[in-house]
C-alpha cells in the first residue's frame, strides 16, 4: 500500500472492489468534477500535461493519441485494451479484480474527452474473476446512473460494452483488437491510417490499456502537473510493476517511475529463490531484450534508463532468472510462444518465428548444428522492422539478445549436445 | 435456464445495432458454452442470425484458439507453459497431469471426462505455476494441489 499513489492506496478486502467502497475512497468525484466544471478539451489538456504514456507496453503519449481524434466526428469509439497477455504481465488483472470502478471512471473520463458515446472493454477470454468483477461493477454503475443513461445534471452519457476475446495474443495489438472486435480474425491492419483516424467500423477510435485509463481519474482529480511531478521527469507517474520468476515474493508492486530495479527485485521482491545469485532479468514483458545481472546495477524503472541499457520498460512485467538456469531452454519457451502466436499475415514473422523455434528446439534436443547460431541472428534481423505489427519485433528481440548475451551457453549446447546447466528452468 | 436464442438476443441488445459483426465471437462462445464445441452448422446459425457471411464466421471460428471445433472432455484443463510458469515448475505440473490422467497434452481421456491442453500465458505470472480448469483459475500449483483439484472434479 502506498499513500497518495494511483492504485494500491487502499486495503484489499472482500468488499473493496464494490461501488460503495470505491465511492468511500473518493471514487467518481473526478468524473463529477469533469462533467460539471470542465470542458472535454480541459480533460485532454490535463492528461497531456500529466505526461502519461501508454501502459500496455508501447509507451506512447496518451494526450497525443487523444489529440489525433477529430472530436467533431459523428461517431467516436473508445476501446479499453484488457487483453493482457504479454508473458510476465499481470497488472491489469489486479485493477480489474480489485478496483474495477476506477477503470470504469477512467473510461468515462476518456469518453467525455473524446466525445465517445460507446466504449468497449476488450477483455481476454481466459479471464474469470476479472470478468466477473468488471461485469459486476458495470451493473452497479448502471444502476447508479453512471453508465448507459444520461448522467444526472449533465449532458453526458456513455455506454460500456464488455467484449470477450477468444484466445489470441496478437489481439493485444490495437488494430488487431479492432478487427477482432468487428468479429474478424485478429489480423493487424496496415498503418496509416491509424485507428484515431479510421478505427472500429471505420470510425475514429482510441485504444488505451487498462492501467492507462485507470490512471486518468487520479490525473483529473489532482491535476496533470501533480502527476508529471512524480518519478522520472521524462517518463513520470505511478506504475504497476509485476515481478515474477525466481523471486521470493512475486506479485504486483506500485512504484513511481525512476525506482531502482535492484530495489524492486531484492527488497520488494524479496530477493532470489534459495539465495542464489541473479543471472538475468527480462525487464518489461517477454518481448523486451534480456539484461544480464551486471547490466541492471544502475537501471531505474523508466523508459529512458531501460532504453539506454538497450532494452525497454514495456509492460512493466519484470521476469527474474536465477544463476544456474539454462538460458537456451528459457529461450525455447519464448520461441515456441511466438511461433504459436504469430497470426500468419506477414511473411517474415509467419515464416521466421517457426524457423527460429525449430532451430532452438533442435539445439535443446542435442542436435544443434554449427550454422544454427548464425541463423539465430540472421532470421530475427530479417523480421525486425519488416512486419505490420510489433509481434515480429517482439519475437525477434528475445532471440537476438539471448544469443548475444549468453552466447557461450548456446555454443556449449551445440558443441556438446547438452545443456551447460542440466537444462534447468526452476531455481 | 433460457434458450440459446434468448441468450443470443441479450447479446445483440448489448451492442449498438450497427455492429452485427461484433456479435459473431460472443455468439460462437455462447454456443460452445451450451454444446461444448461449435460445428459448421452452428456457425451457419450465427451467420444467419447476424447477417455476416458464413465464410467470415468460419474464419473466426477456425482462428481463435479458445473456440473448439471438435468435441472436448467434460473438464478442459489448460496448463500454462509460458516463461514465468516454466521458471516455477510448469513442466513438472504438466508431467504430473499427464501421468495422473494417462493422456498427453492435446488429448482427451477415454471416458471423455478430461481434455488436457497446454496454453500460453494466463497472466498468473505472480502466482505461478498456474492452470485453468474450465473457467476457474488454479494458481501456485503443486503436485499435491493438483491431486486435490482432480479429486474435487471426480
Amino acid at each position: 500500500m502506498s499513500e497518495g499513489s494511483v492504485f494500491c492506496n487502499f486495503e484489499v478486502t472482500a468488499e473493496s472492489h464494490t461501488l460503495e467502497a470505491y465511492r468511500a475512497r473518493g471514487g467518481y468525484q473526478a468524473l463529477r468534477t469533469a462533467l460539471t466544471t470542465l470542458q472535454p478539451k480541459d480533460v485532454e489538456r490535463e492528461v497531456t500535461l500529466s505526461g502519461l504514456r501508454g501502459r500496455g507496453g508501447a509507451n506512447f503519449p496518451v494526450g497525443a493519441k487523444w489529440s489525433f481524434v477529430n472530436k467533431a466526428s459523428p461517431v467516436v469509439y473508445l476501446c479499453c485494451n484488457a487483453d493482457e497477455g504479454e508473458p510476465g504481465t499481470f497488472k491489469d488483472r489486479w485493477i480489474l479484480e480489485h478496483s474495477p470502478h476506477q477503470l470504469i471512471e477512467g473510461i468515462l473520463l476518456g469518453a467525455y474527452a473524446l466525445g465517445a458515446r460507446h466504449a468497449f472493454v476488450y477483455i481476454r477470454g481466459e479471464f474469470d474473476l476479472p470478468l466477473r468483477r468488471l461485469r459486476g461493477a458495470l451493473e452497479e454503475a448502471r444502476n447508479a446512473g453512471l453508465v448507459g443513461a444520461r448522467i444526472p445534471d449533465t449532458a453526458f452519457s456513455c455506454d460500456i460494452v464488455v467484449h470477450r476475446g477468444a484466445g489470441a495474443y496478437v489481439c493485444g495489438e490495437e488494430s488487431s483488437l479492432i478487427n477482432s472486435l468487428e468479429g474478424r480474425k485478429g489480423y493487424p491492419r496496415n498503418k496509416p491510417p491509424f485507428p484515431a483516424i479510421k478505427g472500429l467500423y471505420g470510425a475514429p477510435t482510441v485504444v488505451n490499456n487498462v492501467e492507462t485509463l485507470a490512471s486518468v481519474p487520479w490525473i483529473v482529480a489532482k491535476g496533470g502537473a501533480a502527476y508529471a511531478a512524480i518519478g522520472n521527469q521524462s517518463n513520470p507517474g505511478w506504475r504497476l510493476f509485476g515481478i515474477s520468476g525466481h523471486v521470493n515474493k512475486p506479485g504486483v508492486y506500485e512504484r513511481p517511475t525512476g525506482y531502482p530495479m535492484k530495489k524492486i527485485i531484492f527488497d520488494d521482491g524479496g530477493g532470489i529463490l534459495g539465495g542464489k545469485p541473479l543471472k538475468a532479468v527480462i525487464p518489461g514483458g517477454s518481448s523486451t531484450p534480456v539484461l544480464t545481472a551486471a547490466e541492471i546495477d544502475r537501471i531505474t524503472l523508466d523508459a529512458p534508463s531501460l532504453q539506454q541499457a538497450g532494452s525497454m520498460l514495456g509492460s512493466g512485467g519484470i521476469i527474474v532468472i536465477a544463476e544456474g538456469t539454462c538460458m537456451v531452454r528459457v529461450l525455447h519457451v519464448l520461441t515456441r510462444f511466438y511461433s504459436h502466436e504469430s497470426c500468419g499475415q506477414c511473411a517474415p514473422c509467419r515464416e521466421g518465428t517457426p524457423w527460429m523455434n525449430s532451430i532452438v528446439e533442435r539445439i535443446v534436443a542435442g542436435r544443434g548444428e554449427p550454422a544454427d547460431l548464425e541463423n539465430l541472428q540472421r532470421i530475427p534481423e530479417g523480421i525486425l522492422g519488416n512486419t505490420l505489427c510489433a509481434l515480429g519485433d517482439a519475437a525477434a528481440m528475445p532471440v537476438l539478445s539471448f544469443v548475444k548475451k549468453f552466447r557461450p551457453e548456446f555454443e556449449y549446447f551445440v558443441a556438446h549436445g547438452r545443456s551447460l546447466h542440466d537444462g534447468r528452468l526452476e531455481a | 435456464m433460457s434458450s440459446l436464442e434468448e441468450k443470443f438476443a441479450r447479446v445483440r441488445a448489448s451492442y449498438p445495432p450497427q455492429m452485427q459483426g461484433s456479435l459473431v465471437v460472443p455468439l460462437l462462445q455462447l454456443t460452445q458454452e451450451e454444446k461444448g464445441h461449435v460445428t459448421t452448422e452452428d456457425a451457419r446459425i450465427v451467420a444467419d442470425y447476424t447477417g455476416v457471411p458464413l465464410m467470415q464466421v468460419m474464419e473466426a471460428l477456425s482462428w481463435y484458439t479458445m473456440l473448439f471445433r471438435q468435441p472436448v472432455g467434460r473438464h478442459v484443463i489448460k496448463v500454462c507453459r509460458n516463461i514465468a510458469c516454466s521458471l516455477r515448475g510448469a513442466e513438472r505440473m504438466l508431467d504430473h497431469l499427464e501421468r495422473k490422467l494417462g493422456v498427453k497434452a492435446g488429448e482427451t481421456t477415454a471416458d471423455r471426462r478430461f481434455t488436457l491442453l497446454c496454453v500460453e500465458c494466463l497472466a498468473s505470472c505472480g502466482t505461478a505455476p498456474a492452470m485453468q480448469v474450465n473457467h476457474t483459475y488454479h494458481e501456485e500449483l503443486s503436485e499435491a494441489k493438483i491431486d486435490r483439484i482432480l479429486e474435487d472434479l471426480a
